[in-house]
């Protein structure tokens, strides 16, 4: 049923509202009052402590230590090769944790996502990486994973040889997974809890076995969340830096971003060349998260647009 | 097979045998001509330590729309939820024909069924929704598409067949989910509260909407639902929860007319509930006249527990507002003195008048009448005795009177 | 197919039969899949973990599964001589004036971004959030380079406001989701029976807030204990966290021994699972950390 939206001839037009009203009725019609002013400390810490320095940071990468033009720090970074290679060394670091947590975090999530009894006992287990972080974990990798730790000591007694699984790329791999998948793992488990159950009910009321159920209904539904959740553990690979000097190969394999702007700052004290590297690092993560975000916002679009079925 | 008494049902267990393992996994879809009844029997359901079915036994035959009725917590839906497969069975065995269904997951009972929250599938639209089943059940997709737009059709929503769920508003979810129910043409249909997070009014039009749907494709209904309006305008046989057990089933008229026990007359507009004190008997065992006091006021009524009436024991009261009559007593002079009352609050309802009254003695009585009554003037109300419905205490359930709303009004009434 | 008799496992007080679930679904292999990898995976952790712990009771361990010798001396030797009393102390005053510092700001704005809608709100949003989104590092240096200008550098003050920087965040963060919990209608009925906003808040606000806040609390307080980088570059010897130190004390080219680091983790491990405990007991970790954006 259609309502006209033309007016009837001789009908009154809508009134205009008053002028000449105070200056605060304005502001608050739009929402500036003065609760606002509840947001002011944590404005001032924010501001002060971290938009200002960040944005001191980023005027002094332009101001190289020796001389030189504005964009020397720069330059020199992305000229030095191996300098360079960091960016693609953190990337092969980061992508494959963040895949290889969630790809393992979601099957897991999926399967524990209704309460059951040592649900809370596992849930205590993973809250543990996450808790002590990742130089605890980085240490205690030492013993476990080394040539003659307790893994290759378990291998060798099953006749699968020693492996290398530390002091390497695989080393800060694993110290990386064991502190994200946890987190990917609750986030997760959220997020696949948050399906209504009747909505499986409902599926299954009409036929559908369990494997249909979870391909053609959690599984789609899920899927937003299942990428803000690489999302994060990929913000978080991107951090990685402990472990990297811990259990990997500072020198090489593991020579993430995060390495040199420790080395420019503790050991040469060159502030501007850390700050330089600092913000490549930030450009580089700010565009791969604006890429996902881009990508996710394409997911919900399709599912809004009764996607397939 | 409801006696004619309108008694409780009681079940008659007489299959036991178990059907062979074959019969069970081949029955992936079977047909509707051949389903004559489904059948729970001594159904029980625990949580834990505490039951919310027990020794359940429930029959429902092919063509009838059986409604559930009970308040929240009386294992209604836990019933439905065993029926469907959600849930599983504590004790007890549920039967299709000579054919035993609970060892079944959801997926294999061929159900359909409709869900309180509707429960469509959020990123689906509601063509491809409707087609669920059906997909499920690989029929081809002309087939599919032909019978999704017939069950849309159905109910006259089959312009907005590609749109998303949270494009339409709650009734046109509902009725998407009722076209999805019956898109796979499934025997029995389950429907679990559909109607209760709609407004009033479509409410109402939905129901009829239910009621046609039922008659036009001559369904075989499993309702549940906590209000006895809808129960009784769409069932054709109600049975009664209480506390996970039967409490009594019969048609619409049966339970509305000559309830089983005072819970189930609170559950049927019987306002009117109050304890009393049971005095002289007469008349044979089964329909006695009983005289009952509350508050000091007599009234002649009829005894309705299957037991003996034993004068002194403490009673429950029920009488219709509809059946209290106001003015001179209709049956002569034989009947009760008229009972004096004061009336205290009237509200208009357009073709009555609901009036509640009150006795010196403080007796509360709701009552309606078309007759022109204003607050604070005198009445003089009577009842027919056989619209006084008296019920034994029992002492496992205790006083369902004493737990009436009324009843504290008519407690309150004593102080005065 | 499956008709099973009924078994009958007596109840708690042997009244009600009690039987299994009769649909019959034996747990698919999907399932022990599942449960098999979990249980590796919690191994893997608890091993790293425990291997900590016992190295830190071997008097030395070269190879091999287990220590052949053991010995307590580590503890106290790290008590005495490594400064682990000394960072202990600053990890517990750090980690307390990080929380309420956090709190104090980061509860009230994440009440106003949770309720009002008001030009500018989605930027305040991102800029109050970045500090959590972009790795410590990008700030960590200029931040250490903006204390030591103002003369803060090396200090417990310097560690402190550090800290509060990512902390901040994730205060607003937790808070958001607790405050929009809250129906806005309870709100407007304390308004209407008189309450000013002080009295909103401590009568109506904060009491409902309170799981958030402390379940925020207690989460801040978790992370900062484990914070790293930004304490890494401000803090001098005397100032620095527990981790900080055990972290100078792996990477140290001289080499410390295995056991007096192990036995330096051990104390930390206690302080961090007694915050874990204290946290479990007021927030449940799933819907905090799934809240968590």
């Amino acid at each position: 049923m259609a309502l006209s939206t033309e007016p009837r001839p001789g009908a009154v037009v809508a009134p205009a509202p008053p002028t000449g009203r105070p200056l605060r009725h304005r502001l608050a019609e739009r929402g500036v009052d003065r609760g606002l002013l509840l947001l002011l400390p944590a404005a001032v810490c924010t501001v002060g402590l971290f938009v200002y320095p960040f944005l001191y940071g980023v005027s002094i990468s332009f101001q190289p230590l020796r001389g030189g033009g504005a964009l020397t720090n720069y330059t020199d970074f992305l000229a030095d090769a191996y300098q360079r290679d960091s960016i693609l060394k953190t990337l092969r670091l980061a992508v494959p944790v963040a895949a290889v947590s969630v790809a393992a975090a979601t099957p897991l999530a999926f399967q524990l996502r209704r309460d059951f009894r040592g649900r809370g006992a596992i849930t205590l287990v993973l809250m543990l990486p996450i808790t002590f972080g990742s130089v605890l974990v980085a240490q205690g990798m030492a013993r476990v994973f080394s040539p003659y730790g307790w893994l290759n000591l378990l291998l060798s007694d099953l006749g699968l040889g020693t492996h290398q699984l530390i002091y390497n790329y695989w080393g800060t791999l694993i110290a990386a997974v064991l502190t994200s998948l946890p987190f990917s793992f609750l986030l997760l488990m959220g997020f696949f809890g948050g399906i209504e159950r009747s909505l499986e009910d409902a599926a299954a009321t009409l036929g559908a076995g369990r494997a249909t159920r979870f391909w053609r209904i959690v599984l789609p539904l899920a899927l937003p969340g299942i990428v803000s959740a690489f999302t994060l553990a990929l913000v978080e690979a991107f951090a990685i830096f402990p472990s990297a000097i811990l259990v990997g190969q500072p020198d090489n394999a593991t020579h993430v971003l995060t390495l040199p702007i420790y080395q420019a700052a503790s050991q040469r004290s060159d502030y501007p060349a850390a700050a330089a590297i600092a913000v490549v690092m930030t450009v580089l993560e700010l565009a791969i998260l604006g890429l996902l975000q881009f990508a996710r916002s394409r997911l919900y679009r399709g599912a809004a647009a009764g996607g397939k079925g | 097979m409801s006696a004619a008494d309108g008694a409780t049902h009681t079940a008659d267990l007489t299959v036991t045998t178990t059907p062979a393992p074959w019969v069970a996994r081949t029955s992936q879809r079977p047909g509707r001509e051949t389903f004559t009844a489904l059948r729970m029997q001594q159904v029980s359901r625990w949580y834990g330590k505490s039951p919310a079915l027990l020794d359940l036994d429930l029959e429902l035959r092919r063509g009838e729309f059986v409604a559930l009725l009970g308040p929240s917590g009386c294992g209604k839906s836990t019933a439905l939820a065993c029926l469907a497969g959600l849930q599983p069975l504590t004790t007890g065995t549920i039967w299709r024909d000579e054919e035993r269904i609970d060892v079944l997951p959801p997926e294999r009972r061929g159900f359909g069924m409709v869900f309180q929250n509707y429960a469509l599938f959020p990123h689906l639209s509601v063509q491809r929704n409707v087609e669920f089943g059906l997909r499920m059940r690989k029929v081809g997709r002309p087939d599919r598409e032909r019978r999704a737009r017939e069950a849309l059709a159905l109910v006259q929503l089959t312009e907005h067949a590609a749109k998303l769920p949270s494009q339409l508003s709650g009734g046109q979810q509902q009725r998407v989910a009722i076209a999805r129910a019956l898109a796979v043409d499934p025997d029995v249909v389950l429907m679990d509260e559909p109607l209760s997070n709609l407004d009033a009014a479509l409410r109402v039009e939905m129901r009829t909407e239910i009621k046609r749907l039922y008659q036009e494709r001559d369904l075989s209904v499993l309702y549940v639902t906590h209000d006895q309006e809808e129960a009784l305008s769409l069932a054709t046989r109600l049975v009664v929860l209480r506390s996970g057990r039967l409490e009594q089933t019969g048609t619409p008229e049966e339970v509305y007319t000559h309830p089983a026990s005072a819970y189930v007359a609170s559950f049927m507009g019987y306002r009117n509930l109050f304890p009393a004190q049971l005095g002289r008997v007469s008349g044979d065992a089964r329909r006695a006249s009983v005289e009952v006091t509350a508050l000091g006021t007599t009234l002649t009524g009829t005894w309705r527990s299957p037991g003996d009436p034993v004068p002194g024991t403490s009673v429950s009261v029920a009488v219709r507002p509809e059946d209290v009559v106001v003015g001179a007593s209709p049956s002569g002079p034989s009947a009760p003195d008229a009972l004096a009352a004061v009336a205290e609050v009237v509200e208009y309802h357009g073709r009555e008048l609901a009036v509640r009254a009150r006795t010196a003695a403080g007796l509360v009585l709701h009552l309606k009448t078309d007759r022109p009554v204003v607050a604070g003037t005198r009445l003089a109300l009577s009842v027919p005795p056989e619209r006084v419905l008296v019920y034994a205490d029992s002492p496992t359930a205790g006083s369902p009177a004493a737990d009436a709303p009324i009843a504290a009004e008519v407690s309150r009434g004593a102080e005065h | 197919m499956t008709t099973t008799t009924p078994t009958q496992s007596l109840g708690t007080h042997g009244r009600t039969p009690q039987r299994r679930a009769r649909t019959g679904r034996r747990p698919t292999l999907t399932a022990v899949i599942t449960y098999a990898a979990t249980a590796a995976f919690a191994l893997v952790v608890l091993s790293v973990l425990g291997s900590v712990v016992v190295e830190s009771f071997a008097s030395s361990w070269r190879s091999g599964w287990w220590p052949r010798s053991g010995t307590t001396s580590w503890y106290g030797e790290a008590w005495r001589t490594s400064g682990v009393s000394q960072a202990l102390v600053t990890t517990f005053e750090v980690g307390i004036a990080v929380v309420v510092i956090a709190l104090l700001a980061g509860v009230p704005a994440g009440w106003v971004l949770a309720r009002k809608a008001f030009p500018g709100r989605s930027v305040v949003l991102i800029v109050l959030l970045l500090p959590i989104i972009l790795p410590q590092i990008t700030y960590a240096t200029q931040l250490a380079a903006m204390m030591y200008r103002i003369g803060l550098g090396g200090t417990l003050t310097a560690v402190v406001l550090v800290n509060i920087v990512p902390a901040l965040p994730l205060v607003v963060l937790i808070t958001i989701p607790f405050v929009e919990q809250v129906n806005p209608a309870v709100e407007d009925a304390a308004r209407v029976f008189g309450a000013g906003t002080w009295q909103l808040f401590s009568r109506v606000l904060v009491p409902l807030l309170l799981p958030g806040v402390a379940a925020a609390g207690i989460l801040t307080l978790v992370r900062v204990l484990g914070s790293f980088e930004l304490t890494f570059f401000v803090s001098s010897a005397d100032t620095q966290t527990l981790v900080v130190a055990i972290f100078g004390a792996l990477s140290n080219p001289g080499g410390v021994a295995a056991g007096l680091v192990a036995a330096m983790t051990v104390y930390y491990m206690l302080v961090a699972v007694l915050g874990l405990a204290v946290s479990l007991r007021f927030a449940n970790p799933v819907t905090a950390v799934s809240r968590h954006r």
